[in-house]
């Protein structure tokens, strides 16, 4: 089965129902899509923004080959994954991955399995910038990070 | 070896303070962290910024790679901490 996939890097907001009707629109084989969104958060008051590093091109290609590397593990029919990059206040829109399949299975364990390999291999960098106006520090790597990808075999 | 382009990001981007620069890579310099070590001898900020080696991730020509990973004939390569996306 050929999954479409779609990877964008982008400053700009993105909107999920228009994503979601993108990958099913006009089509009668999808029975299951599975969104997740992650946001900046604001770590309990401490912070005012968290600012996106990434590496142009290498984000888009990396992020692709783990969208590809689903599609020949599960039965999807398409896939989306957007990644903001900028400067991001608390409660903004950071990443979506969108999955679509035929059954909910595949369209979870797809998008939950891009999500974890996105998070540490997908090179974007993030930067605190802190309410008391100082600029804090880079976010350190996150060892349940590398934990999560066990669960895939790697 | 022709000339090469180094790219940094994050805080090694900042150690360094550079974004990219272009560099002849020596003869004996065959792999990512023979490459991390010739670096490191270039000055004080790049012995910073490499100070702790097994955290530096690299990249050639945009994919990753190990530090043993020989240069090859890369055009682009790429260092960086562990990344944050997400």
């Amino acid at each position: 089965m050929s999954a479409r996939i779609d990877v964008r890097i982008q400053r700009e907001d993105f909107d999920v129902a228009a994503e979601i009707a993108a990958l099913t629109k006009g089509r009668g084989d999808v029975g299951a899509v599975v969104t997740f969104t992650g946001l900046c958060r604001d770590e309990s008051g401490a912070l005012s923004a968290l600012e996106l590093e990434h590496y142009p091109g290498m984000a888009e290609e990396e992020i692709a080959r783990v969208a590809q590397a689903a599609a020949q593990r599960w039965p999807i029919l398409g896939a989306v994954a957007i990644h903001r990059f900028g400067k991001l206040a608390p409660g903004e829109n950071i990443v979506l991955v969108a999955t679509t399949s035929p059954h909910r299975a595949a369209a979870f364990e797809a998008a939950a399995f891009i999500m974890d390999f996105l998070k540490t291999r997908a090179p974007f960098w993030k930067k605190e910038h802190r309410r008391d106006g100082g600029v804090g520090d880079w976010v350190d790597a996150k060892e349940a990070d590398d934990a999560a990808l066990r669960r895939w075999g790697a | 070896m022709a000339a090469v382009k180094l790219s940094y990001f994050a805080w090694v981007r900042e150690r360094i303070g550079k974004t990219e620069e272009t560099i002849v890579v020596p003869e004996d310099v065959r792999d990512v962290g023979q490459l991390i070590d010739w670096l490191s001898g270039r000055g004080e900020e790049y012995a910073y910024a490499f100070e702790n080696a097994k955290t530096i991730r690299a990249a050639l020509d945009r994919k990753h790679v190990k530090h043993d990973a020989p240069l090859g004939d890369a055009r682009e390569i790429a260092f960086f901490p562990p990344m944050t996306g997400g």
